[in-house]
């Protein structure tokens, strides 16, 4: 995900938190399409406005990479109301932040602010949903900035570019392994027109929805959304996301990064997962649950005490999924050896722990802790409304719906160790896998001691 | 500018006011700490900083304050490295130890269902962590390779390039984490030392926020805390500033460079704090509006961010400022942002900047106070800077008092573009 600021992550190494079954959200649409969830939380007077755009890096035109990310950072342009780059100060003079972020499968805006200043926020938001101004010196301008952000996050870090590099080989023929920045060569071709024709195409009230969190009442937001996004026109070229998906793998693929800049190598390896599925998320909840038992914690987890610990092989280990995704998801490991093991070493430790548990399967004990942790989450969840409301809007993005999403909790809570074990085998096939080595150049591998 | 539409809201820039009601709770034992009670969730989140932190390390054995924080949670009492995290797990509770510069600090969160058996468990961490020598081993590689990453990431590198120049001897001219050095010597009986150094009665702070009432919160405070020793090892004194104005460059092969900036500072106790905060604000504030982020990127499109920082330490006052930028603009960059900063000596800022700042630091105040967990770490670290208690409450009226004449005034006194040194890893061309 990569927003306009800050910085953004490229993994998601934590178990997704479910949502509490007692926080009050309502929800409804209004007659242009537009989707409204607003979630209370009336503890400090104080509201966040998210828009969030069902339309990402993966819905780009073929050869104009990065346009959804680089129209995310014109948004912030101005409109006839709103003057040149006006937009963040405007929000700011009022105490307010805002930014805006973006993935495969959406993009999003948002501004944090006092309570009673929701419908200036509002009013800014809907007007430049269907009024954005650009000039040619705006996007000139910008493109460099965005040119510079992938020099900083990405040409700067050789771990970045072996994630980049692992997606475009896990994802042939999906457009998840296209990079949300875009590739370099196809950023700076990026126009005013690409910018334009995907705005116009794509930001509009029926393809997007808007969350509302904090301190605010449903009918105040219904009243403030029917006159601010009410008069929207919806776009007539909204259509059902159908992309291009990837073919079943059938053979490995590995993929060898040596940079100068490394100082640590390690083994990195992505396979191909099932996601999340509107009325199906039980497989993806047992991914999530085996991600946490592989490598979820760095005392107990079943990588850590096997590298870590018994064999002391790796300063590091961890495992992860994220199947909160349109398309296929992936499932990923990463080890970082000690130093005088190599990575072909570490590498065949990691497999051979990977078969003993398809073998032996999960401790119960941990499961059981993983599900009262679960159980503590929907509590801690709710301290911050704002990560509640990134947890509606990045699910009503992809596709899933409220009850999907009021249900993922109920659904990690209820993963057995059959179906743990389901998922695994399932998953855990190296055919099905591709593996990274970031390396130095001079890397000269050494006998396992 | 703004159109009529968005201008009557201007209007309205008062900003809501942070009703937090933070009460001073003292334990039977005499341990204090500050609380906010807010029983709508039940879980409480608990913050508690030791004062010293990574610059307690003798030169010698410098990491091992890191290295004893990053091993509390691998055994305690009777329990090994795994049976301590298994214990945490089960209780679903959230805890977590960290060193830095200036203190060790200690976050957790735990229901209220199970506090006790959370506090009995942190206590054993705290007054009797095991420390076992292959915990210590284990966790000790962890560090250098940590070490070893950071010696090849730029952002690190300028960092502690311009702090070994700014700090020379003084613990802050060198990381915390320590070296490969003394990483590797360092033992088992220098990790208990730094665990006495530490983590003592005489330099502990405590925050509270959530279910818990102050008379549980007191008993809580002893069973925790009573245990620790009294006294800990002598803190440092002041830090000297060896830096004059210049550009030292880090040759590292990168095509975008690392750029770190700064000069000396104002104390939190000065009065021309506020002014100065209120300054830096409006010229390198994280806002798109600042005028730094204004002329190297949204005018010029030389960078992705920058942003400048009031940076107080216990023991040295900065401004620091860092951005990345490309190795053929870096100096372009460079020169833009020495440019502004005597702009704001020779010319100021406009009334506009001034009242747009204020209602935004105003404004934004509240919203840090956003859940058990940030406000906890917010009254902890007011009590760290020595902060009264209705701080929260006189914080926006000593922002909204700062006027164009304290603005000027510390404008001259300590905005300095010929002491700006900046620290540049990357390959520059003209520089």
């Amino acid at each position: 995900m990569l927003g306009r600021t800050g910085a953004g992550l490229a993994l998601a190494l934590t178990l997704a938190l479910p949502v509490a079954a007692d926080v009050p959200v309502t929800t409804f649409t209004l007659d242009n399409g537009l989707d409204v969830v607003v979630i209370e939380d009336h503890r400090a007077p104080v509201v966040v406005q998210m828009i969030w755009y069902r339309v990402g890096a993966a819905d780009e035109p073929p050869g104009h990479s990065g346009i959804a990310h680089f129209l995310e950072h014109l948004m912030f342009k101005g409109t006839e109301k709103v003057a040149p780059n006006a937009f963040s100060g405007i929000v700011e003079a009022q105490g307010g932040d805002d930014n805006a972020f973006t993935s495969w499968d959406y993009t999003a805006y948002f501004q944090r602010i006092s309570a009673d200043r929701l419908e200036l926020v509002m009013e800014m938001e809907a007007d430049r949903m269907r009024n954005l101004r650009l000039t040619e010196e705006d996007v000139a301008t910008e493109r460099q900035v965005i040119l510079e952000e992938r020099s900083q996050r990405t040409d700067s870090n050789p771990s970045a570019l072996l994630i980049e590099q692992m997606r475009a080989a896990q994802f042939q023929n999906s457009p998840y392994g296209i990079p949300v920045i875009g590739w370099r060569h196809e950023m700076e071709a990026l126009s005013r027109e690409d910018a334009l024709s995907y705005y116009e195409r794509f930001y509009a009230p029926n393809n997007a929805t808007l969350i509302v969190a904090g301190d605010v009442t449903p009918d105040r937001v219904r009243a403030l959304a029917e006159r601010h996004y009410g008069p929207l026109e919806p776009s007539a070229g909204i259509a059902p996301r159908l992309r291009p998906q990837e073919p079943p793998q059938l053979a490995e693929r590995r993929i060898v990064l040596a940079d100068e800049r490394v100082s640590e190598p390690y083994v990195f390896r992505t396979y191909l997962a099932p996601e999340r599925d509107p009325g199906d998320q039980k497989t993806a909840a047992a991914l999530t649950v085996l991600a946490e038992l592989l490598g979820g914690n760095g005392q107990t987890s079943v990588l850590a005490r096997a590298l870590q610990f018994d064999r002391k092989v790796a300063v590091y280990s961890s495992a992860f999924y994220d199947g909160t995704t349109i398309d296929d998801a992936t499932f990923g490991l990463a080890v970082v050896p000690v130093p005088g093991v190599s990575l072909e070493a570490v590498e065949a430790e990691l497999d051979r722990v990977l078969a003993e548990f398809l073998e032996q399967g999960p401790d119960p004990a941990a499961l059981e802790r993983i599900r009262t942790q679960v159980r503590a989450g929907e509590i801690y969840a709710r301290d911050s409304v704002e990560n509640l409301a990134h947890r509606y809007g990045q699910g009503l993005s992809v596709g899933l719906t409220v009850a999907d999403i009021d249900g993922w909790d109920e659904a990690l809570g209820e993963v057995t160790e059959a179906d743990v074990m389901a998922a695994a085998r399932l998953v855990l096939d190296r055919r099905n896998a591709v593996t990274g080595w970031l390396t130095r150049p001079e890397a000269k591998q050494e006998a396992t001691p | 500018m703004i159109r009529a539409l968005f201008a009557a809201f201007l209007a309205l820039a008062l900003p809501a006011q942070a009703e937090i009601p933070i009460r001073e709770v003292t334990s039977p034992g005499g341990i204090t700490a500050w609380l906010v009670e807010d029983h709508n969730i039940p879980f409480a989140a608990l913050e508690i900083q030791f004062k010293g932190g990574t610059s307690l390390d003798a030169p010698d054995k410098r990491g091992a304050v890191n290295l004893m924080a990053a091993t509390l949670e691998e055994g305690a009492g009777e329990m090994d490295s795994r049976a301590f995290a298994e214990a945490r797990d089960a209780l679903a509770a959230k805890i977590r130890f960290n060193a830095n510069s200036d203190s060790v600090s200690v976050s957790v969160k735990f229901l209220t269902e199970n506090r006790d058996q959370v506090v009995d468990l942190l206590r054993e961490a705290l007054v009797y962590p095991r420390f076992d020598q292959d915990a210590v081993d284990r966790v000790r590689e962890q560090v250098l390779s940590n070490l070893r990453s950071n010696a090849k990431d730029p952002g690190t590198i300028a960092a502690e390039t311009f702090d070994a120049m700014a700090f020379g001897d003084h613990p802050y001219g060198t990381t915390g984490d320590g070296t490969i050095e003394t990483v590797t010597t360092l033992t088992r009986d220098d990790v208990a030392a730094a665990h006495k150094a530490a983590l003592a009665r005489d330099r502990v702070h405590v925050a509270a926020s959530g279910d818990i009432t102050a008379e549980e919160l007191g008993l809580l405070l002893d069973r925790l805390l009573g245990d620790l020793p009294a006294t800990g090892a002598p803190l440092p004194g002041a830090a000297p500033w060896l830096l004059s104005g210049g550009v030292t460059v880090v040759d590292f092969p990168t095509p975008q460079a690392t750029v770190f900036f700064g000069q000396k500072g104002i104390p939190r106790d000065d009065p021309d704090f506020f002014p100065a905060f209120v300054l830096n604000e409006v010229l390198g504030g994280g806002r798109f509006t600042a005028r730094l982020m204004t002329e190297v990127r949204e005018k010029r499109g030389l960078t992705y961010g920058i942003g400048t920082y009031i940076v107080n330490m216990d023991h040295a006052d900065m401004i620091l400022g860092q951005f990345a930028a490309s190795n053929d603009k870096v100096a372009e960059a460079i020169r833009v942002v020495k440019e502004q900063w005597g702009r704001v000596v020779s010319e100021g800022v406009t009334d506009e900047e001034l009242a747009a700042t204020k209602t935004y630091l105003t404004g934004s105040y509240p919203l840090r106070f956003d859940g058990n967990g940030p406000i906890a770490r917010i009254l902890v670290g007011m009590q760290m800077d020595g902060m009264p208690i209705d701080y929260v409450t006189t914080r926006n009226a000593r922002v909204e008092a700062v006027t164009m004449e304290d603005i000027r005034r510390v404008a001259a006194r300590l905005f300095r573009p010929d002491d700006l040194h900046f620290v540049v890893v990357g390959q520059p061309t003209g520089l």
